[in-house]
């Protein structure tokens, strides 16, 4: 009895915490900022699109959507490809450098990339790189590049030979085994990698805060700050912008929870 | 940090790929191919993030602005930050406060939820997307939603609280000094245990089900079947939680930028973000490069001791 009362006290709790400010939230961003002040729970009385028109009519925010999803596509497809081509290598090596250039791309699960930002800076300053969609691009894929490969190297080492003997295509050089064999397997995990790096890349701070300063070339977080700093305590406006950063991951999730789960929870595990 | 079996490789030792008869001349002109699959990967993360994590060590041990040279001073930067840096000793104290009250809670309450949603039952299903939803979440509009949720005068939380008629609770709880590290790692719990409920539910269904039946016929009670089935069994579980829980709260850089910016005061900076503003707002490059190393140390020394509390156990 005892332990029924507080299992359902506890998840009606939890659940509360998460659902009331995701409404607070989402009411808000149709609500007048007076509104959200003095009535912070309760329906809109009078539901208002003026936010999103100032927001949009404003233009920053979509060239921040922008850029983020061109940072995010080019770093996960990149990162994908490459990652998948160097695991298929790593795990079909016969000699042992196999197993050093495993330990090599592991160690960078070790060492949290934030700790070398101020390098990262510098060398990123020295090549020209700074303020740029492309030197984003190469450090997010850099920084990602360790817990794909280590996630799908994992995969490719589990296919066992007679995959490839049953393909019937003896003879046949690694890189058509790679495409026609190994690839196709590989969509589940591939397919896991890629929402964990679509979340991350797209949620990512840090690197866009250390290397972008330019207005046009900021991502949709770093946007973010800005836009608390202009509308300082407007929370209706910051609240509409928090919307429109989030909304592609929370329509992605809707639609494909299992995968999402699976993904962020193997990068998490494995990371 | 757990799973690849190195010693289960598949055919590690019968390499007789395809044919049966592929001689050492072959498999070397494929190693030479699979070589140059695995080289633009390998450049790029070489020269973006080894070499800058490499390079990182050496500038610890300069005293640079980030425009001159670097000039070599030796462990003076060590040192000093040791001895004779009131902020840094503040820092690592929030760092470490910040870090255990997230693990030991993060990780109490995941298992928690876990065990109370490890029925596949509809709601349970609901719940589960439901907890670990914000986990998709970017930090800033966390930190964002968090600062409304914790404003003082206007903010839901005690708004909440005064309309229950606990005015006394209703705190500064982004601007005090005492409290606002505390508000900001109830938020990261908020943030992560979802995720991380989701890796013990994976976890304790590979609990076989006979444990807790034989269980149940000697008559122990829920406690005693946690107890003695549950939380040994999920041990290893809990070693990978906490591992990456720790790392997470080490790495809450998004966050804590994003909500306080480490005030007020310095109450609330964390080793993170103590480097990033020791270079970027202070222009002491060098000295926050050896702060950096401090935070290697730290990760690697607090995985290593995890790691052997929770396996030698097991």
């Amino acid at each position: 009895m005892f332990y029924r009362i507080s299992r359902i006290f506890a998840l009606t709790f939890f659940a509360a915490l998460i659902i009331v400010p995701v409404l607070v939230v989402v009411f808000g961003t149709f609500k007048t900022d007076l509104e959200v002040m003095t009535k912070p729970l309760s329906l809109p009385e009078r539901w208002t699109l003026d936010n999103y028109r100032t927001l949009l009519e404003g233009g920053r925010i979509t060239t921040n959507f922008r850029n983020s999803a061109i940072v995010t596509s080019a770093s996960v497809v990149l990162t994908l490809a490459l990652a998948s081509l160097a695991s298929f290598g790593i795990a079909r090596m016969f000699n042992k450098s196999a197993k050093v250039l495993l330990t090599l791309f592991l160690l960078g699960l070790t060492i949290p990339g934030a700790t070398s930002i101020i390098a990262i800076y510098q060398l990123f300053q020295s090549l020209n790189l700074l303020n740029t969609l492309h030197g984003l691009v190469l450090i997010n894929v850099a920084s990602t590049l360790p817990i794909s490969v280590f996630i799908l190297t994992a995969f490719f080492q589990q296919i066992p030979n007679e995959l490839y003997e049953a393909a019937g295509i003896d003879g046949a050089g690694p890189f058509r085994l790679y495409r026609s064999v190994a690839l196709p397997l590989s969509r589940p995990s591939m397919g896991a990698v890629a929402i964990f790096l679509f979340v991350i890349n797209w949620n990512d701070l840090l690197y866009p805060l250390l290397l972008i300063t330019q207005a046009d070339l900021k991502t949709l977080p770093l946007a973010l700050l800005d836009f608390r700093g202009e509308y300082a305590i407007n929370f209706s406006m910051i609240f509409t912008a928090v919307m429109v950063a989030s909304l592609p991951m929370v329509i992605m999730y809707l639609l494909m929870q299992r995968s999402f789960v699976a993904g962020l929870t193997a990068g998490a595990v494995k990371g | 940090m757990t799973t690849i079996d190195t010693g289960a490789r598949k055919g590690a030792g019968t390499r007789s790929r395809g044919t049966g008869k592929s001689s050492t001349a072959l498999k070397r002109i494929h190693d030479r191919r699979l070589a140059l699959m695995i080289l633009p990967a390998l450049l790029i993360y070489v020269v973006f993030y080894l070499y800058p994590t490499a390079s990182n060590f050496r500038y610890a041990f300069t005293e640079w602005d980030g425009f001159l040279e670097p000039k070599y001073i030796g462990l003076g930067n060590f040192t000093r930050a040791l001895t004779n840096d009131d902020i840094f000793r503040r820092v690592l104290g929030n760092n470490v406060e910040f870090s255990f009250l997230v693990i030991i809670f993060q990780t109490a309450l995941s298992l928690l939820f876990a065990i109370f949603l490890l029925k596949t039952t509809r709601t349970s299903v609901f719940l589960r997307t439901l907890y670990f939803f914000p986990t998709i979440l970017s930090s800033v509009s966390v930190a964002m939603v968090w600062q409304f949720l914790y404003e003082p005068n206007l903010g839901a939380i005690n708004t909440i609280l005064r309309s229950i008629g606990l005015d006394s609770l209703a705190l500064s709880w982004l601007g005090s000094e005492t409290i606002t590290l505390r508000a900001l790692a109830f938020t990261q719990i908020w943030f992560h245990t979802g995720q991380m409920m989701v890796v013990y539910i994976a976890g304790l269904q590979q609990i076989p089900r006979e444990l807790y039946e034989a269980a149940e016929v000697d008559g122990a009670s829920r406690w005693q079947q946690f107890k003695n089935v549950t939380w040994p069994m999920a041990l290893p579980t809990t070693a990978v939680v906490m591992a990456y829980t720790t790392i997470q709260s080490f790495r809450a850089f998004d966050l804590v930028f994003a909500m306080t910016g480490g005030g007020p005061n310095n109450s609330t900076s964390i080793l993170v973000t103590m480097i990033y503003s020791t270079a970027f707002a202070e222009y002491r490059f060098g000295y926050a490069a050896s702060l950096s190393v401090y935070l290697v140390l730290f990760i690697v020394l607090l995985t290593w001791v995890q790691r052997r509390t929770l396996r030698t156990k097991y």
